[in-house]
């Protein structure tokens, strides 16, 4: 068989200038967008910028998709429909799909939310895309398509080319960031077909702590470790995440030893956390800790023993009692806020 | 019921990860390979299934004979027979491809994968073969139980958990909950003996082109030096937070 000859550039061009456009999928829950939604949309406008593309979001049951203009979406796919009130993969993936579909987009951008890595490998296939999670920053080149994406639990980083002609980008939280940039949005409903099938999956019960930040959404993660001692030792290190507005966490350890919920675990086997600040308290800084968390823009460790593996992967340090350093740190940090608010 | 574990064959979380032929390869070079963890919790929850509803239980994997010393592990801890498809795991997609091939011939009631595997990470191979063989899927799997031809999972979400019913053919990406980590067995001397005897079948890949390529890997940048800030000095901390690292 012959391969065609790639078209030149010129020609690429000309291509592009026809319909193409990037979609993203605005991620909401309760009808609200989630953070990373404008997160994926500012991503999706830089590499427009680079492909000369649109951008188009799709958003699922979501009130108010205005704000996605200002981290430059051009136009909203608007679907609401009762069926899809609770979060099903395979459906939410049929309609992604059909949005690309209809939008003739060549590049498909999620997150790297729970539920997003759920649906992206069944929408990947749907689409006959190739699938790159966890991607960390804008295309290398776009022809080859090649991006950066984390491996190895962010011991290493991964050059990745996608060689299929749909590719199915998911983007690693606060990996870019958010970019104001001027558009207005035009909204547009959008009325995908469901498929019985993609509703045999039945959600019983969902069981979720309201009203506290999550680890997977929290900008700040104040973690805890066998330092501790005990579980009766965890108030002042719910204080402290309460002055930062942060999510606890913990180490491996202390949620084996039933100290705190596992789905507070953090690390290699555990939730990655990718967050702008992490906390570690009392934590020695085991290989698979540090590979889960440190995706974190800036790490802070508390730790009584200098020599602590730790405090050679932490921006900042402080070598003492945490029975002594969290609670005075809890006073400075009210003092600072009272002086900022 | 037949289960089918899917076992990616993993660098031990130790290992100190290094590339080689110009940054285009992992250095496999004094590295210690495992079950992947995410797959040793599904594991042990397969035995469970054996020793309580007398289900029979496969492994898995895609990969060249050097895995095989992995899949022998998990014939110890319990599993009845093994499989490998004798080709390198390039892709997620290609993987999956081989593995749904496995899966239409065999006819599993339960397919266990992983959430992820640690080295590539891709969370891909278990979404990716539900939708090509058309079974359910639950990803971040943290309780399964099946009665008859329905399971029902509990699959933990960003800030809590959620409790689903389906029928089977069920794939799950699974993880720590589905049992705990006191529960995960060390093969013992019999365990081993017997792994011997197990059946092994290697299997010729079938010819799929791969969607995806690591082309090159990098290191993370080396860290700077910490700064330390003396406990009776914590004024200084809270402003190279604000000033200076700009989180506060
Ligand atoms: C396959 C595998 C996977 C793993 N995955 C993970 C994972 O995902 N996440 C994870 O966290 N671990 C993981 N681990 C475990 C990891 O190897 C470490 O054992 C674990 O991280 C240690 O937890 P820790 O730091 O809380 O406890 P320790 O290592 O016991 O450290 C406690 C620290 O507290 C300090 N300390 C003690 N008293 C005080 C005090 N009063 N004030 C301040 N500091 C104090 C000590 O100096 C010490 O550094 C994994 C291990 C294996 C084998
Ligand atoms: N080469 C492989 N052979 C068998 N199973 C695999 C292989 N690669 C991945 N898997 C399964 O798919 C899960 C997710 O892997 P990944 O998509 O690579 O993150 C793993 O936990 C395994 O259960």
């Amino acid at each position: 068989m012959n391969t065609p000859l790639p078209p030149s550039r010129g020609e690429l061009l000309i291509l592009n200038k026809k319909t193409m456009s990037i979609l993203i999928y605005a991620e909401s829950e309760e009808g609200k967008l989630k953070k990373i939604a404008f997160e994926v949309a500012s991503y999706a406008r830089a590499l427009a910028g680079q492909t000369g593309d649109t951008v188009t979001a799709v958003a699922i049951n979501a009130e108010n998709t205005a704000e996605l203009g200002k981290y430059g979406v051009d136009k909203v796919l608007k679907v609401s429909d009762e069926k899809l009130s609770a979060f099903n993969a395979r459906a939410y993936a049929d309609v992604i799909k059909q949005a690309a579909d209809q939008e003739g987009s060549k590049v498909v951008l999620i997150s790297s939310s729970a539920n997003d890595k759920y649906l992206a490998p069944v929408l990947a296939v749907n689409l006959g895309a190739g699938y790159a999670s966890n991607v960390v920053a804008l295309p290398e080149s776009t022809d080859p398509f090649r991006v950066k994406r984390t491996a190895f639990t962010n011991k290493a980083f991964s050059i990745t080319e996608i060689s299929t002609d749909i590719k199915l980008l998911g983007l690693s939280k606060n990996s870019f960031g958010l970019k104001e940039s001027e558009a207005a949005a035009a909204e547009e409903a959008f009325s995908p077909s469901l498929n019985d099938d993609d509703f045999s999956i039945k959600t019983e019960s969902v069981d979720k702590t309201t009203g506290k930040v999550t680890i997977a959404d929290a900008e700040i993660v104040v973690s805890g470790g066998r330092g501790l001692k005990g579980p009766e030792n965890w108030g002042m290190i719910e204080e402290l995440a309460d002055v930062l507005g942060a999510a606890t966490a913990c180490s491996k350890p202390v949620s084996d030893m039933g100290w705190r919920p596992h789905s507070e675990h953090v690390g290699q086997t555990g939730k990655p956390v990718a967050s702008n600040l992490y906390v570690a308290v009392g934590i020695s800084g085991a290989i698979q800790h540090l590979a889960g968390i440190n995706a974190s823009k800036v790490k802070v460790v508390i730790n009584s023993d200098p020599e602590a593996p730790f405090f050679k992967a932490a921006d900042y340090g402080v070598v003492g009692d945490a029975f002594e350093v969290v609670p005075a740190l809890i006073e400075k940090l009210k003092e600072f806020k009272a002086q900022n608010s | 019921m037949k289960i089918l574990v899917c076992i990616s064959h993993v660098p031990d979380t130790t290992s100190k990860i290094n590339f080689a032929d110009g940054d285009t390869k992992f250095d496999t070079n004094g590295v210690q390979f495992v079950i992947n963890p995410n797959d040793e919790f599904g594991l042990t929850r397969a035995m469970w299934f054996k020793e309580k509803q007398g289900a029979t239980v496969s492994v898995v994997n895609v990969g060249g004979p050097e895995t095989e010393p992995t899949l022998r592990k998990a014939l110890a801890i319990g599993a009845d027979e093994a499989i490998r498809v004798n080709t390198e795991a390039t892709d997620g997609f290609f993987v999956a491809k081989q593995l749904a091939r496995v899966i239409e011939e065999g006819a599993y009631d339960l397919i266990i994968a992983g959430r992820e595997s640690i080295d590539y990470n891709g969370g891909m191979v278990p979404g990716m073969l539900a939708a090509l063989t058309g079974a359910n899927f639950v990803n971040t799997c943290i309780g399964l139980e099946v009665e008859g031809n329905e399971a029902t999972a509990i699959r933990e979400i960003d800030g809590g958990k959620e409790t689903v019913k389906c029928a089977l053919p069920l794939i799950i990406g699974g993880q720590k909950g589905l049992v705990e980590e006191s529960d995960l067995r060390i093969p013992n001397m019999r365990g081993i003996m017997m792994a011997r005897k197990k059946q092994l079948t290697v299997l010729e890949p079938a010819e799929v082109a791969g969607r995806t390529a690591a082309v090159k890997f990098e290191k993370p940048a080396p860290k700077g030096e910490v700064k330390l800030v003396s406990p009776d000095n914590l004024d200084e901390l809270v402003q190279l937070l604000h000033n200076e690292a700009k989180v506060i």
